[in-house]
C-alpha cells in the first residue's frame, strides 16, 4: 500500500504542472499546436488516474488551454469530479474550470445539482463562496429552480461575504427561473437595509438591474432608494441608485420633481466623474419626463449643459465622448439649449477620433434649423471630400440625408438646393447608400411639385451621363440605384422633359444591360412611358418622322432586353415590344393611338401612408393563412421579392406596393382631383398654380450670374455640363467662412438685397411646398390606433421578469423544494399546465379547514422537519460524494421545508408591507394630494392603509428583528385581529369572508379568506353578493345611468332562503360624504321595502345614488333588518355596498370613430397598464368580465386583442387595449383623460381578474 | 450588467476571459477575435469606448495588456473604467507591481481575484482591503491543505 503511494508520488513528480505547460508553450512558439496536442494526450492519461491531485492538475492545465481556444468540453465529467473534491484547493480549480467552460446547455450540469447544494451549505465559508461565484457563470434553468431555495437560505447567513454573493447570484436565478422572483423578492428587499455595506450595495445592484428592465414593478421602492440616496456616500452604490431612478422617472413624473434637488446638489458637489455623468443622465431623464411646470427647470438644464460643455472641452477623449453622448439626449427635448453650443460640436467634427466625430454628427442632426441647414450640410460635404475610409464617408452621407429629410423636409426652404445636394452625393465613390439617395430623389420629385421640373431636368442629365456615375468603382457600391430613381422620375413626369427623345435615346443606349435587373426593369418600363408621351405629342404635331424614328429606335434596342436573363426585364420588354409593334401597325393604317397609349399611364400619383397596407381591413370570411391551392414551389416567389427593392418606402419592409400598378377608374380620379383642388384652394399655404412661376428661368439667371464667380474645381472629373452644382448655392446664400472672401460676400449680399427687393419671385421659389400628408389610407383605418409594443426580442429573459411585485403573495407562491423524484416529475407536468409550481408537501389544496387545524399541522410538520434535520446531520460529510452525484435520482427527501415555510409566512407578512408601500409611494410623492383613495375609505378599513410616513419608517426599522420573530408575531396577529374586530362589529365577520375588499384581505386573516373564497361559488359576474345569512341572500348590481349626470342605479335583489315568509324588510343606508342616495324622504336613512318574501321567492328594489367624485372607488355601509314570520324579534344583517370606479363607467356611447378620434386627439394623457403573466382565463372570459364587471364596451376585437371603451358619469374617457398572448399572458394597457380614475379602474380590474385565479 | 471581460496582450494573445453571459464556444471565439482586432486597430489617442452591436465596449490599456469589458447600453462607462482600474490595482497589490507574466503563469489567481471583485457581472466588493483579505484567507486555506496532503502522502499522518 505504502509502496504504491510512493510510486504514485514519484510519477506525479514527473508530470507537467501548469507552470511547465505555460513555459512549454512559450518555448515552442513555432510548433505550438503540435506541442499542445501532445500535452492533451498527457492530460487525457492523467485524467484516467485515480489520484485526485493528478486530476486537478490536469483540469487546471485544461483550463489554461481552453483560454487559448482549445475545446475541453469532453472533460466535463472530470471537471465535476474535481469540483466534488472535499479539498478546497481542488474544488477551487474545478469550479474555475467549470465557470470557464460550462454553460447552461452543458449536459453534465444536471449531475451537479446535489454537489453544488452540498457546497452551498458547506460549513466552510469559502466552499460556499466558490460555489456561488461558479454558479453565477453556468447556472441553468434547472439548477436555478432546484437551488433557488438554498441561495435564499444563504441570504440569511451570518457572514456578509456569503450574503452579498448570494444576493448577486439571485439575479441570475431570476433570469433563469422567473417564478422565483415573487417569493424571493421580500427577502431581497430586506437586504437593502443590511448592516453590511457590501450586501446593501449588492442588493441595490440586483434591484437596479431588475428595475431597469421592468421599471413599473419597482416604483413602490422609490422611497427606500430615495432614503439610501440621500444618506449614502458610497459612490458605487449611488451610481446604481441614480441609474435606477433614471429608469423610474419616466413612469412617475412626481418622482422626478422630488429628485431634481438632491441630484443637482450632487452635480455641484461631486468630484467623481462617473457619478457626475450618471447624475446628469438621470436629470436629463427627469427633465424629459416632466414636460413643464418646473420653476427651476431651465436652471437644471443649463447646469447640465454647462457641465457637459466642461466634459466636452476636456482633453480626455473619454469625457469628450460621453459629453457628446449625453448632449444628444438633451437635444431631443431642449434643442435650444444645445444649439447654443454649435461651435463646440462643429469643432468636434474635426477630432482625430472617429467615434467622437460620429457622436458630433448625431448631435448635428438635431441642431439643424431652417437657417443653419445649408451651412451644416456644406460643412459636412467638405468633410466628406476629405474623409478617409468609406465607412465614415457613408456615415456622413447618411447623416446629410437624414438631416435634410427629417420631419418631411422641415428645414429645407430651397428644394433646388436639396436636389443639387443629392445629385452631388451621387458622385461619391463607393457609397453603399445609393438606395437612400434614390428614394430621396423620388420623394422630392413626387412631393415637391414646384421643383419637379428642375428635378426631372437633372435626372435626364443623370441618365445621359450614366456611364460616369456607374464607373469602374461602382461594382462594390450601390450607386446604380440612383439610375433607378432617375429613370422612373423621367418616365413618370415625361411631360416635363425638355427633350424626351434625347432622354429616351440615353436610356436605350450603352451599358444598361450591365445594370442590376430591377433597375433594367424600371428602365424598360419607363421607356414605354416616354414612348407614349413622345407619340402623343408627335401625333398632335403630325410629326410622323419622329414617330417612326422613335418606334424604330425601340424596336431595334428592345430585343436586347427581351433576351435578358432577368425574368422581370424579359417580361416587361417583350410586353413593350408587342405594344410598340402594335402602335407601328396602327400608324401604318394611319390610326392615331397616342391618346390611347397615354391612357395606360395616366393617373395622379398620390402618396400612400406607410401603414396603409397594414391597415387594409380584412374582408369578412377571408382567411389569409389558408392555402388557396396547394403550396407552390417557392423559388419563383423569392426571385420576385428580390427584385422589388424597397425604394418607395425605406422603413417598412412589409410594404411593397407598386404605385404605378394602381389604376383607379376615371370617375374616381376625377373625384379625387376635384377634392384636391378644393382643398388646395382653401389652403392658404399652398402655392396656387397660377402664382407658381416656373423655377426654371430663375434658376438660369442664377447660373449665368454666379457661375463665373466660383472657381470650378477642375480636379473633379465628374463635372457634367448643365448638371447642377452646389457651389452656386454656397455663394448665393452667403455661407462662406473665412475672411478672405469677405468682400465678395458683402458684394453678394448687397447684390442679393437688390434682387430681393426687386423680385418677390425668389421668395416664392424658396417656399416650395412639400406634400406632407400622411398619405392615403384605406377607408375606416386610422394611423393613430397603434399602441406601443414590447420591442424586446422574444427570447429576452427579462420579458419573463415583468412581474408585479406589489401584489400580495398568494400562499402557493413559494420556492420549489426538493421532493421525491416521482413527485418532482409530476410537478414538472403540472408546471407545464399551470405555469406555476406547487410543491406537493404543502397541502394547500384543502379548501375548508379551520385555523386551528392548520396551526396544529404546521407545528407537526415543523417537528418532523427538525427531526429530519437531526437525522440528516448524522452522516459524515465525507460520504461517498461521487455516488451521490452520479445518482441524484435516488435522492430522498432532505429537510428543506423549514426555510420554505418561513418564507411562506414571511411572504404574506411582507405582502402587507407591500400594500402599504405602494400606497406609501403616493403619499410620499404628493403630500398635498389629500384626496387619495384611502382617505375616503371608511375608518375601519384603515388598519391596512398607512396613516403617516413615520409608521412605515418604524416598520422598516423593526424589520430586522421581524424575520426571527415573524412566526410568533404572525400567530399573535391571527389571534388578535379577529378579536378586535369581533368587538367592533360582530356580524361583519360573516360577510367579510365573502367580501371582495382587498384591504381586508391583507389583514391577518388573509389565508383563511382566500381559501374560503375558493369554496364559495362565485355569483353571477354582473351581480355581486351583498350579504347572506341562513334566511336571506342579497345580491346587487350597479349601472351608471346614461344621460342623468352622476347617477348610479343600484339594483338589489333579495332571495329568500328561509322556509318561512320574511316581512318588514328595512334597509338603513346612511349617506357617506361622497356618495348620496336619492330618497323620497331626505330626512330618513330608512328605506322601507313594501313587500314580503315568501319562501324561495326573490324580489328586487332599485336605488339611485349620486357621487361627487367618480375617479375613486366608494363604499357605503348599512344594514338590513327583517322579521321572519313566527319569530318575534327582528334580525339584522350588515351590508356594504361597493362602488369600484368601474361602476361609474358606461360603454354605451362607444363607437369606433369616437374611439379612434379620442386616441389620436392626444386628450388621453394618462396611461397605465398591468400584466398578468399567468391568466387562468380564456380571452372571451376576460372580455366578459371586463364588459359585465367593468361596464366597458368592446369597440374592436381582433383575434386575441380587443379595444374597450368606457365613459364616466363626469365625462372622463377610458380606453383599454387588452392583449392576450398564447401563453396565458394578459396585458391591459389603459389610456384616459383622468389618471386617478384610470389607475383605480385598472387596480380594480386587476384584482377581480386575479381573484378568480 | 457586465457581459464579459477580456484581457489580451498587444500581440492579440488572450490572457484572461470571463463571460457573465453564456455563449457557445464558437461565438465566444468570434467575439474575442473581432474585438481584439478592432481594439488593437484603434489609435492610442482615441476614446476608450466603442459601440459594438448592441453593447458598449470599454477598454483600457495598462502596459502591454488591454483590459476590455462589454457592458449594456444603459450602463455607465466611467464606472466600468473604475472597475477595470480597481481590478488592476488589486492585481498590482497581490502580485506586487504586476506584469503580464504574472498573469500568464498565475492565471488562476487572476481569475480568483476577479471572482472576488465581481459576481455574475456585477460588482461584488468595492473595498480593496476586503478582497485581498478574502484572497489571502483562501490562499492560506489552500496552503494548509497542501501541507496536510503532503504529510499524509509521506505517511507522517
Amino acid at each position: 500500500m505504502a509502496l504504491r503511494k510512493v510510486k504514485g508520488n514519484l510519477e506525479r513528480m514527473f508530470d507537467k504542472n501548469l507552470t511547465d505547460l505555460v513555459r512549454g508553450i512559450r518555448n515552442n512558439k513555432e510548433t505550438e499546436s503540435k506541442y499542445i496536442s501532445q500535452c492533451m494526450e498527457e492530460i487525457k492519461t492523467e485524467l484516467r488516474q485515480d489520484n485526485l491531485a493528478v486530476k486537478a492538475n490536469a483540469v487546471a492545465k485544461l483550463t489554461y488551454l481552453q483560454m487559448l481556444g482549445y475545446d475541453i468540453s469532453w472533460a466535463g465529467f472530470n471537471i465535476i469530479e474535481v469540483m466534488s473534491s472535499p479539498k478546497f484547493t481542488y474544488k477551487r480549480i474545478g469550479y474555475l474550470s467549470a465557470s470557464q467552460c460550462f454553460h447552461q446547455d452543458t449536459e453534465v450540469l444536471m449531475l451537479t445539482t446535489n454537489m453544488i447544494r452540498k457546497d452551498l451549505n458547506s460549513h466552510n465559508m469559502y466552499d460556499s463562496g466558490t460555489a456561488l461565484t461558479g454558479l453565477a457563470c453556468f447556472i441553468s434553468g434547472d439548477l436555478a429552480r432546484d437551488l433557488a431555495n438554498d441561495v435564499m437560505t444563504l441570504l440569511t447567513s451570518t457572514k456578509p461575504y456569503l450574503r452579498k454573493k448570494a444576493v448577486l447570484l439571485l439575479y441570475k436565478v431570476f433570469l433563469k427561473f422567473p417564478e422565483a422572483l415573487r417569493p424571493a423578492f421580500p427577502r431581497l428587499k430586506e437586504k437593502l437595509e443590511d448592516p453590511d455595506p457590501g450586501v446593501q450595495s449588492a442588493a441595490v445592484n440586483v434591484i437596479c438591474e431588475l428595475a431597469r428592465k421592468n421599471p413599473k414593478n419597482y416604483l413602490s421602492l422609490a422611497p427606500v432608494f430615495f432614503k439610501l440616496m440621500t444618506s449614502s456616500t458610497n459612490n458605487w452604490m449611488l451610481i446604481k441608485i441614480i441609474k435606477l431612478f433614471g429608469a423610474l422617472t419616466p413612469l412617475e413624473p412626481r418622482l422626478g420633481k422630488k429628485l431634481i434637488e438632491p441630484l443637482t446638489n450632487l452635480i455641484h458637489s461631486t468630484s467623481a466623474m462617473s457619478l457626475l455623468y450618471e447624475c446628469i443622465n438621470t436629470v436629463i431623464a427627469v427633465l424629459i419626463s416632466i414636460s413643464s411646470g418646473m420653476p427651476n427647470h431651465n436652471a437644471s438644464i443649463q447646469l447640465c449643459v454647462q457641465k457637459l460643455r466642461i466634459l466636452i472641452e476636456d482633453s480626455d477623449q473619454n469625457l469628450k465622448y460621453l459629453g457628446l453622448l449625453a448632449m444628444s439626449k438633451i437635444l431631443k427635448t431642449h434643442p435650444k439649449s444645445v444649439q447654443a453650443h454649435k461651435d463646440l460640436v462643429l469643432q468636434c467634427l474635426d477630432d482625430k477620433d472617429e467615434s467622437i466625430r460620429l457622436r458630433a454628427l448625431d448631435l448635428l442632426y438635431g441642431m439643424v434649423t431652417k437657417k443653419t441647414v445649408m451651412e451644416i450640410v456644406r460643412r459636412l460635404m467638405t468633410h466628406m471630400d476629405r474623409a478617409e475610409g468609406t465607412m465614415y464617408r457613408d456615415e456622413l452621407l447618411q447623416k446629410i440625408i437624414l438631416i435634410c429629410s427629417q420631419n418631411n423636409f422641415q428645414y429645407i426652404t430651397n428644394f433646388e438646393w436639396y436636389v443639387s445636394v443629392l445629385v452631388e452625393l451621387c458622385r461619391m465613390e463607393g457609397t453603399q447608400h445609393g438606395g437612400l439617395i434614390a428614394s430621396q430623389l423620388m420623394d422630392v420629385a413626387i412631393r415637391v411639385v414646384a421643383v419637379r421640373e428642375f428635378t426631372v431636368g437633372q435626372m435626364a442629365l443623370l441618365l445621359d451621363n450614366a456611364h460616369v456615375i456607374v464607373g469602374p468603382a461602382a461594382a462594390r457600391s450601390s450607386i446604380a440605384e440612383v439610375l433607378y430613381a432617375a429613370a422612373w422620375i423621367c418616365g413618370e413626369f415625361s411631360q416635363l422633359l425638355a427633350n424626351p427623345k434625347a432622354t429616351l435615346e440615353s436610356m436605350v443606349r450603352g451599358k444598361v444591360v450591365s445594370l442590376p435587373g430591377h433597375i433594367q426593369a424600371i428602365y424598360v418600363h419607363n421607356m414605354l412611358k416616354l414612348y407614349a408621351h413622345i407619340i402623343a405629342t408627335a401625333e398632335e404635331e403630325d410629326d410622323s418622322e419622329m414617330i417612326e424614328e422613335v418606334t424604330n429606335l425601340l424596336l431595334e434596342r428592345l430585343p436586347v432586353f427581351v433576351s435578358s436573363g432577368d425574368l422581370e426585364v424579359q417580361e416587361r420588354a417583350s410586353c413593350i415590344v408587342h405594344i410598340v409593334t402594335y402602335v407601328q401597325k396602327c400608324h401604318k393604317h394611319g390610326d392615331k393611338v397616342g391618346a390611347d397609349l397615354a391612357l395606360l399611364m395616366t393617373g395622379e400619383l398620390n402618396p400612400v401612408a406607410p401603414k396603409a397596407q397594414k391597415k387594409v381591413p380584412l374582408p369578412d370570411g377571408l382567411d389569409l393563412d389558408a392555402w388557396i391551392n396547394d403550396p407552390p414551389s417557392e423559388s419563383e416567389e423569392e426571385e420576385d421579392d428580390a427584385l422589388e427593392k424597397e425604394i418607395f418606402v425605406k422603413a417598412d419592409s412589409s410594404y411593397k406596393h407598386r404605385k404605378e400598378k394602381y389604376e383607379p377608374s376615371e370617375e374616381e380620379l376625377q373625384k379625387l382631383r376635384d377634392a384636391r383642388r378644393a382643398e388646395q384652394a382653401s389652403n392658404p399655404y399652398y402655392v396656387k398654380s397660377s402664382a407658381l412661376s416656373s423655377p426654371r428661368p430663375n434658376h438660369n439667371s442664377i447660373q449665368v450670374d454666379e457661375i463665373p464667380v466660383t472657381a470650378i474645381d477642375l480636379n473633379v472629373s465628374l463635372k457634367i455640363p448643365g448638371m447642377t452644382s452646389l457651389d452656386k448655392y454656397q455663394v448665393v446664400d452667403g455661407w462662406q467662412d473665412g475672411g478672405k472672401k469677405r468682400h465678395k460676400k458683402q458684394k453678394k449680399r448687397s447684390k442679393r438685397k437688390g434682387q430681393v427687393s426687386s423680385s418677390s419671385e425668389e421668395e416664392i421659389n424658396r417656399m416650395h411646398v412639400v406634400n406632407t400628408d400622411i398619405g392615403e389610407m384605406p377607408e375606416g383605418a386610422h394611423l393613430s390606433d397603434d399602441y406601443e409594443i414590447d420591442d424586446r426580442p422574444e427570447d429576452d429573459p427579462h420579458r419573463a421578469l415583468d412581474i408585479n411585485l406589489d401584489e400580495p403573495l398568494s400562499p402557493n407562491e413559494v420556492l420549489p423544494t426538493r421532493t421525491h423524484y416521482e413527485a418532482h416529475a409530476q410537478r414538472k407536468i403540472e408546471s407545464n399546465n399551470e405555469a406555476k409550481l406547487i410543491p406537493s408537501e404543502i397541502p394547500l389544496k384543502m379548501k375548508t379547514r379551520n385555523k386551528k387545524e392548520r396551526k396544529e399541522k404546521k407545528e407537526k410538520t415543523k417537528k418532523v422537519k427538525k427531526e429530519e434535520k437531526k437525522v440528516k446531520k448524522k452522516p459524515s460529510r465525507d460520504a461517498n460524494l461521487i455516488l451521490d452525484l452520479i445518482d441524484p435520482l435516488k435522492e430522498t427527501v432532505i429537510s428543506d421545508k423549514v426555510p420554505v415555510a418561513a418564507n411562506h409566512i414571511n411572504g404574506i407578512a411582507d405582502a402587507k408591507n407591500k400594500e402599504k408601500t405602494s400606497d406609501d409611494l403616493d403619499f410620499w410623492l404628493s403630500k398635498e394630494l389629500s384626496q387619495t383613495p384611502e382617505s375616503c375609505m371608511d375608518g375601519t378599513t384603515k388598519t391596512a392603509s398607512p396613516s403617516t410616513p413615520s409608521s412605515s419608517k418604524d416598520d422598516s426599522k423593526s424589520k430586522k428583528t421581524k424575520t426571527k420573530k415573524e412566526k410568533k408575531a404572525k400567530k399573535e396577529k391571527d389571534r388578535d385581529k379577529p378579536e378586535k374586530k369581533l368587538k367592533k362589529n360582530e356580524k361583519e365577520i360573516d360577510t367579510l369572508s365573502r367580501n371582495r375588499d382587498e384591504y381586508e384581505e391583507t389583514n391577518g386573516t388573509v389565508t383563511q379568506e382566500v381559501e374560503e373564497k375558493l369554496a364559495v361559488p362565485e355569483p353571477q359576474p354582473y351581480s355581486r353578493l351583498l350579504a347572506e345569512d341562513s334566511h336571506i341572500r342579497i345580491v346587487y348590481s350597479t349601472a351608471a345611468m346614461d344621460g342623468v349626470m352622476s347617477e348610479i342605479l343600484v339594483c338589489i335583489k333579495f332571495i329568500s332562503q328561509s322556509s318561512k315568509p320574511i316581512s318588514k324588510l328595512q334597509l338603513i343606508l346612511p349617506d357617506s360624504s361622497a356618495l348620496k342616495m336619492i330618497r323620497t324622504d331626505p330626512q330618513s336613512e330608512l328605506v322601507n321595502l313594501p313587500w314580503s318574501l315568501d319562501p324561495g321567492e326573490s324580489k328586487e328594489t332599485q336605488l339611485s345614488f349620486t357621487a361627487e367624485d367618480v375617479t375613486i372607488p366608494h363604499k357605503l355601509r348599512g344594514s338590513l333588518s327583517y322579521i321572519q314570520d313566527g319569530s318575534s324579534s327582528s334580525s339584522d344583517i350588515s351590508l356594504r355596498l361597493e362602488f369600484p370606479v368601474t361602476t361609474f363607467l358606461s360603454g354605451k356611447t362607444a363607437s369606433r370613430a369616437t374611439f379612434t378620434d379620442l386616441l389620436s386627439s392626444g386628450q388621453l394623457s394618462a396611461r397605465s397598464s398591468f400584466t398578468l403573466p399567468n391568466c387562468p382565463w380564456s380571452f372571451p372570459e376576460v372580455l366578459e368580465e371586463l364588459t359585465l364587471g367593468g361596464s366597458l364596451a368592446v369597440v374592436e376585437c381582433v383575434d386575441q386583442t380587443a379595444s374597450l371603451y368606457g365613459r364616466s358619469l363626469h365625462g372622463h374617457h377610458v380606453c383599454l387595449l387588452v392583449k392576450y398572448q398564447a401563453s396565458h399572458h394578459l396585458t391591459i394597457d389603459g389610456k384616459s383623460t383622468e389618471g386617478i380614475l384610470l389607475s383605480n379602474a385598472l387596480d380594480h380590474l386587476k384584482t377581480t381578474l386575479m381573484q378568480k385565479q | 450588467m457586465m457581459q464579459f471581460m477580456l484581457l489580451f496582450s498587444r500581440q492579440g494573445k488572450l490572457r484572461l476571459q470571463k463571460w457573465y453571459e453564456a455563449h457557445p464556444d464558437k461565438v465566444k471565439k468570434k467575439i474575442t477575435r473581432e474585438l481584439i482586432s478592432t481594439i488593437l486597430a484603434r489609435k492610442p489617442k482615441m476614446s476608450s469606448f466603442l459601440e459594438w452591436k448592441d453593447l458598449k465596449i470599454v477598454y483600457k490599456r495598462y502596459a502591454s495588456l488591454y483590459f476590455c469589458c462589454a457592458i449594456e447600453q444603459q450602463d455607465n462607462e466611467l464606472l466600468t473604467l473604475e472597475v477595470i482600474h480597481r481590478y488592476v490595482e488589486l492585481l498590482d497589490k497581490y502580485f506586487g507591481s504586476v506584469c503580464e507574466l504574472d498573469i500568464i503563469f498565475n492565471f488562476e489567481k487572476a481569475y480568483f481575484m476577479l471572482d472576488e471583485l465581481m459576481v455574475g457581472g456585477e460588482v461584488c466588493e468595492t473595498s480593496k482591503k476586503n478582497v485581498l483579505k478574502a484572497i489571502a484567507a483562501q490562499d492560506l486555506l489552500q496552503e494548509d491543505e497542501i501541507v496536510e496532503m503532503a504529510l499524509r502522502d509521506i505517511g507522517l499522518i
